[in-house]
C-alpha cells in the first residue's frame, strides 16, 4: 500500500476578480517509510496539498488517499493516524510547554507517558523549560515543541508544512537530524520547504512552482538530469561581471550564486569566454566547472518566472 | 574600492536591566559595501540594528551612521537611510503609485521629484500595467522588489534590509539580489540582517553575532577558510552551537 | 470524557492567564451595576424643586417644611401661577414641581380630602419615579401622623404628572438591563472570540486533524463561559439585593432558570458568530455592533419600545434581550410566576434552537 496517493488533484480559490489555481492537476505517490519533500516557493501549492491530505480541504477535482483511506469519505480514519504540523507553529502561547504536550496527547486519546519514547529524543531538550509558556520560547524551541505535539499520538504519517521556515540554521540542522531518526522508526514523513538546500536531505522530492510539479525524483537523479555543464565564475567586480556574462552571446543563463555566478552556455568555447572577460576588464576571472545543485535544477525547470521582469534587467 | 566609512561603531552596547542584548559591538562598513549582519534569533541582531537606525538609544558606546551621531542626530540619520523589512514594507491597501507618493513624501521629496522617480521606477520594474493596482494583489516577489526600490527612492547613503528575501522562488530571489548589487554599485551601502546563510554568501563581508557579541567578521571566503568550512551554514553552525541564548 | 475535561481545563488556563480579560469578565458587571445603581440614588440628593402653594395654610406649610428638611430636596423657587410651572421646568434647574390646591387645609379638615399634584421632569424616567416616590412618602408620613393625632381618616391625594415622557417605560432600576447586556456580552462575544482565536492561531487546524469530535471542541469552549456567566448572575443579584436594596419579589428558582435559558441563547449566538468569522477582530466587531447595539437600543433597556417607530418595534422582537428583560422585570420586580411569562420563555427557547441548528449546520469539519 502506498502511504500517500494523489491523482489529478486540482484546487482553486475564488478571489474577487479571478480564481486562483493553487494546485493544478497534481499526481504523485509516496511509499511507506519514505521521507518525501515538497520543494517550492510561497504560493507553489504546498500548503494546499498538505491540507487536502490531512482532510482539512476538499479538492475541486481528483482523488487522494492516505494509507488507503480516501481523504473525503474516510476523513475520520485519517484523522486518527496522521500527525500534522501546520505552517505556523500552532501552539497555545499562554500554556506551558508541558501543558501543550499534555493537551495534544489527551485530544488524541493518549498520554505523554504512553508514547514518551517516541518524543523523548526531542522533548528532552525542552524538559528544562517545561514550565515556561510556549509564547516565551525561541523559534527553534517552538518548532521542537510543535513536532513533539504532532508526534505524541504515534502517527503513522507525519505531515510537516514548512517546519524550518523562520528558524535559524542550528535549529534547522537539528530538526533534520530528528526527522532522520523518526524515519528510522518507520514513520512516513512528508515535509515541505522553500529552502533548496534542504532538498538533498529527503529520499525523494517534488519540485513545485505555481501549483504544478515540475519534476519528482531522488535529489541525485534530479541533479543528473541537469543535462549540461555548469560553471562558476568569479572576479573582482561581481556586479559588472554579472552584466558582462549575461551579455556574452553564448550565455544560456547566468545567475548570482553567492560568491560566484553560475553560468550555462549554449556553446562551450571557454577560450572565447576568457578572452571576452579579459577585454571587459575582469583580470582574475576564475571559471570552474561545478556540480549543479537542486537550486540550479529548479531554476532551469522554471520555464517562465511568474514575474514580468526580463531576465536581463536594464540597469 | 572606495574606502569611505559610512557606518562606524565603537563598543556600542545595549542593556535591558541586567540583560546585555548587544555587547560592545565594534565594526566599520564602507561605502558601496554589501554587509551581512548575521545571527540566530535572539542573538541581538535586531537590537543592534535598532540602535544603528536611530530608534533605540544605546546604553553606552559610540556609533556614527552616514557621519551622524546615534545619540544626538537621529533625525539626520533617518533622512539618510532607507529601511525595508520582511514584515512591513508597503501598504497593501494602497496602489503602487500611492505607495511611491507616500514614501517619497515621507522622505521629503518634492512633488516633481516624486513624479520623475515614480516614472523611472515603474519603467525599470516593468510595472506599467500594475501601477494603479493595489500592492496587496501583487505576487510576493514583486512586492519585495518594489519595496526595495521604494526604500532607495530618496537615494539614501545606506539601506537597511531586515530579512528581505523569505519565501520567493530562486529566480525572483536572484532578481532581487541583482537589484541589491546594482544599488551597491551605485554607491549605496547595503546592510542586510538575515539568518539565511546562503544569503550571506552574496555579501562582501559578514559579521556573525552570537549571544550579543560579534564572534566573527570577514568576507565569506575568508570565514570559510578560517573555519575550514564548505559553506557559510557550516561557519555559522560552528560559531552558534555554543550559544547560550535563544536557539 | 477525559478529552473534555482536559479541554475545559485548558480553556480556564487561557481565561485565568489573561488578566485583562479576566478583569473585564468579572469586574464589568459589578462596575456597570454600581454605576447605574448608585448614580440614581446620588442624584436624588439635593434635588431642586419648585413649589406652587395655592393655599398657604398651616397644612401646606407643614408639608413644605418636611420636604425641605429632608436631605433630598432643596426648594429652588416658589411659584405664583400655573403658567410659571412650565417656565420653571424649561430653565432646567428644577426636576419636580409641587402644586397644592386652594384651601388645602380647609378641604382636608372639612371633607377629609385634599389634593396636591407632583409634576416631575421625566426625561430621565428612573429618576422621576424615584423623586415622586420620595415626595409621596413624605406626604404619606404627614398624613398618617395627622390620622393618628385626630383619629380621623384624612386623605391627601397626591396626583402625579410626568412631563415629557408620560409612559415612563424603563422606569425600573437598571438591574434587568444590565443582566440582559452583560450576559449577552460575556456569553456571545467571549465564546465567539475564543473559538475564532483557535482559527486565527492555526490550532484549529490541529484540532480538526485529530480524533476529537468537533462538538466536543465547541462544548469545551462554551462551558467555561457558561460558568463565568453564572458567577456574574450571582454577583449581580447579590449586589442588587444587598447593595442596591432591590429585593427579588418572585421565585428565585424561576429567575435563575430563565437566566440559564438566556445564557444558552447567548452562547449559541456566540457559536453562530464564530462560524461566520475568521478573525478575532471581526468576531468582536460583529458582537459589539450586532449584539450590543440592538441590546442597548432595541431591548427596551434604554429606550421605551412603545415609543419607537413601527419598524424598530418589529425589529425589537428579534432581540433576545428584549424577552429576557421582560422576564427579569416580571419575576424580580413584579413577582409574577411562570404562567405569566411562559410566552417569553418559549420565544427564548425557540431562538436558542434556531441559533444552535444554524451553527451546527455551519460548523465546518474542514477549513
Amino acid at each position: 500500500m502506498k502511504a500517500v496517493e494523489l491523482e489529478n488533484i486540482v484546487k482553486t480559490y475564488p478571489t474577487k476578480k479571478t480564481t486562483v489555481t493553487a494546485v493544478n492537476d497534481v499526481s504523485f505517490s509516496v511509499e511507506e517509510g519514505e521521507l518525501f519533500g515538497l520543494i517550492g516557493p510561497d504560493g507553489a501549492g504546498k500548503t494546499s496539498i498538505f491540507r487536502i491530505l490531512t482532510t482539512l480541504l476538499l479538492a475541486d477535482k481528483g482523488e487522494a488517499k492516505v494509507l488507503g483511506y480516501n481523504v473525503v469519505k474516510d476523513y475520520k480514519a485519517i484523522r486518527d493516524i496522521v500527525g500534522y504540523m501546520p505552517g505556523r507553529f500552532s501552539l497555545y502561547q499562554d500554556l506551558t510547554v508541558e501543558e501543550n504536550l499534555e493537551f495534544f496527547a489527551t485530544i488524541f486519546n493518549t498520554t505523554i507517558q504512553e508514547n514518551y519514547n517516541l518524543v523523548a529524543d526531542i522533548y528532552k531538550q525542552l524538559e528544562p523549560f517545561k514550565t515556561r509558556r510556549a509564547g516565551k520560547l525561541s523559534g527553534g524551541m517552538k518548532q521542537k515543541l510543535a513536532l513533539s505535539c504532532a508526534l505524541i499520538h504515534k502517527p503513522k504519517i507525519l505531515f510537516l508544512d514548512e517546519p524550518t521556515t523562520g528558524v535559524d540554521p542550528v535549529s534547522r540542522r537539528e530538526f533534520w537530524e530528528m526527522l532522520k531518526r523518526l524515519k528510522a522508526q518507520g514513520i512516513t514523513i512528508l515535509v515541505s520547504t522553500p529552502y533548496m538546500d534542504e532538498a538533498k536531505l529527503c529520499d525523494r522530492i517534488a519540485l513545485m512552482q505555481d501549483g504544478k510539479i515540475m519534476t519528482i525524483d531522488t535529489p541525485g537523479n534530479i541533479v543528473r538530469q541537469f543535462g549540461r555543464n555548469l560553471f562558476s565564475v568569479h572576479s573582482e567586480n561581481m556586479f559588472t561581471l554579472l552584466n558582462d556574462l549575461r551579455a556574452f552571446p553564448q550565455t544560456e543563463s547566468c545567475f548570482a550564486f553567492g560568491e560566484n555566478h553560475h553560468l550555462t552556455l549554449t556553446e562551450e568555447s571557454m577560450a572565447e569566454l576568457e578572452e571576452y572577460l579579459l577585454v571587459r576588464g575582469h583580470k582574475n576571472a576564475a571559471i570552474n566547472k561545478i556540480e549543479p545543485g537542486i537550486e540550479d535544477c529548479f531554476m532551469q525547470l522554471m520555464k517562465s518566472p511568474s514575474q514580468p521582469f526580463p531576465n536581463e534587467m536594464a540597469f | 574600492m572606495n574606502r569611505e566609512v559610512v557606518i562606524k561603531t565603537d563598543k556600542l552596547t545595549k542593556k535591558f536591566g541586567d540583560f546585555i542584548a548587544a555587547s560592545e559591538i565594534t565594526f566599520e562598513v564602507f561605502k558601496g559595501e554589501i554587509f551581512g549582519f548575521l545571527g540566530a534569533n535572539g542573538a541581538g541582531k535586531t537590537t543592534a540594528m535598532k540602535m544603528l537606525i536611530g530608534i533605540s538609544k544605546p546604553s553606552y558606546g559610540k556609533a556614527q551612521i552616514a557621519g551622524f551621531d546615534v545619540y544626538k542626530q537621529t533625525e539626520q540619520i533617518k533622512k539618510n537611510i532607507g529601511y525595508m523589512s520582511q514584515k512591513f514594507s508597503l501598504y497593501e491597501d494602497l496602489t503602487i503609485k500611492e505607495n511611491i507618493n507616500l514614501f517619497g513624501g515621507i522622505y521629503g521629496l518634492s512633488g516633481k521629484q516624486i513624479e520623475t522617480k515614480s516614472n523611472e521606477l515603474i519603467i525599470k520594474l516593468n510595472l506599467y500595467k500594475e501601477a494603479d493596482k493595489l500592492v496587496g494583489s501583487l505576487p510576493l516577489g514583486w512586492k519585495q522588489k518594489l519595496a526595495f526600490s521604494i526604500a532607495i527612492l530618496h537615494e539614501p547613503k545606506i539601506v537597511f534590509l531586515d530579512e528581505p528575501t523569505g519565501g520567493v522562488d530562486p529566480i525572483t530571489r536572484r532578481q532581487f539580489w541583482d537589484m541589491i548589487y546594482e544599488a551597491a554599485h551605485n554607491g549605496i551601502t547595503v546592510f542586510v540582517t538575515t539568518h539565511y546563510m546562503d544569503e550571506a554568501e552574496y555579501c562582501d563581508r559578514v559579521s556573525i553575532m552570537v549571544d550579543g557579541v560579534i564572534k566573527a567578521l570577514d568576507s565569506p571566503a575568508e570565514l570559510k577558510k578560517q573555519f575550514n568550512a564548505i559553506s557559510m551554514d557550516d561557519v555559522f553552525l560552528r560559531l552558534a552551537r555554543g550559544a547560550q541564548r535563544g536557539d | 470524557m477525559k478529552q473534555l475535561i482536559t479541554f475545559i481545563k485548558k480553556e480556564f488556563h487561557h481565561i485565568l492567564r489573561d488578566k485583562r480579560s479576566m478583569l473585564v469578565l468579572i469586574g464589568l458587571p459589578v462596575i456597570q451595576l454600581l454605576i447605574f445603581g448608585f448614580a440614581i440614588t446620588n442624584e436624588v440628593r439635593n434635588t431642586n424643586i419648585a413649589i406652587l402653594d395655592n393655599a398657604k395654610d398651616e397644612a401646606t406649610q407643614n408639608i413644605i417644611t418636611r420636604i425641605e428638611s429632608s436631605q433630598y430636596f432643596d426648594i429652588d423657587r416658589t411659584l405664583k401661577t400655573n403658567q410659571q410651572i412650565e417656565k420653571a421646568f424649561k430653565t432646567g434647574r428644577i426636576k419636580v414641581a409641587i402644586v397644592f390646591q386652594q384651601n388645602f387645609q380647609n378641604e382636608l379638615v372639612h371633607t377629609n380630602k385634599a389634593q396636591l399634584q407632583i409634576i416631575a421632569d421625566a426625561t430621565d424616567p428612573n429618576q422621576a419615579t424615584t423623586l415622586t416616590n420620595y415626595i409621596s412618602t413624605i406626604v404619606m408620613d404627614y398624613q398618617s401622623e395627622l390620622n393618628q393625632q385626630n383619629n380621623l381618616p384624612y386623605t391627601i391625594k397626591t396626583e402625579m404628572r410626568m412631563l415629557y415622557n408620560p409612559q415612563l417605560k424603563g422606569a425600573y432600576t437598571s438591574v434587568p438591563g444590565v443582566m440582559g447586556m452583560i450576559l449577552l456580552l460575556i456569553s456571545a462575544m467571549m465564546t465567539s472570540i475564543a473559538i475564532v482565536k483557535e482559527k486565527e492561531l492555526g490550532t484549529m487546524e490541529i484540532l480538526l486533524v485529530s480524533p476529537m469530535k468537533p462538538w466536543l471542541v465547541i462544548i469545551s469552549k462554551v462551558i467555561p463561559y457558561f460558568i463565568i456567566s453564572l458567577i456574574n448572575v450571582a454577583t449581580i443579584l447579590i449586589l442588587s439585593v444587598f447593595v442596591l436594596g432591590l429585593p427579588i419579589q418572585g421565585s428565585l428558582l424561576l429567575l435563575i432558570g430563565s437566566t440559564i435559558l438566556y445564557i444558552f441563547c447567548a452562547l449559541s449566538l456566540g457559536l453562530l458568530i464564530s462560524t461566520v468569522t475568521d478573525t478575532q477582530q471581526a468576531a468582536m466587531l460583529i458582537s459589539l455592533l450586532g449584539l450590543m447595539f440592538p441590546v442597548v437600543m432595541l431591548s427596551g433597556y434604554a429606550f421605551p419600545i412603545a415609543n419607537m417607530p413601527l419598524v424598530l418595534q418589529v425589529l425589537s422582537n428579534f432581540v433576545p434581550a428584549k424577552w429576557y428583560i421582560i422576564i427579569v422585570k416580571g419575576v424580580m420586580i413584579k413577582g409574577i410566576d411562570i404562567t405569566q411569562i411562559w410566552k417569553e420563555l418559549l420565544i427564548l427557547l425557540m431562538m436558542t434552537a434556531i441559533f444552535l441548528t444554524i451553527s451546527v449546520k455551519r460548523f465546518k469539519i474542514r477549513l
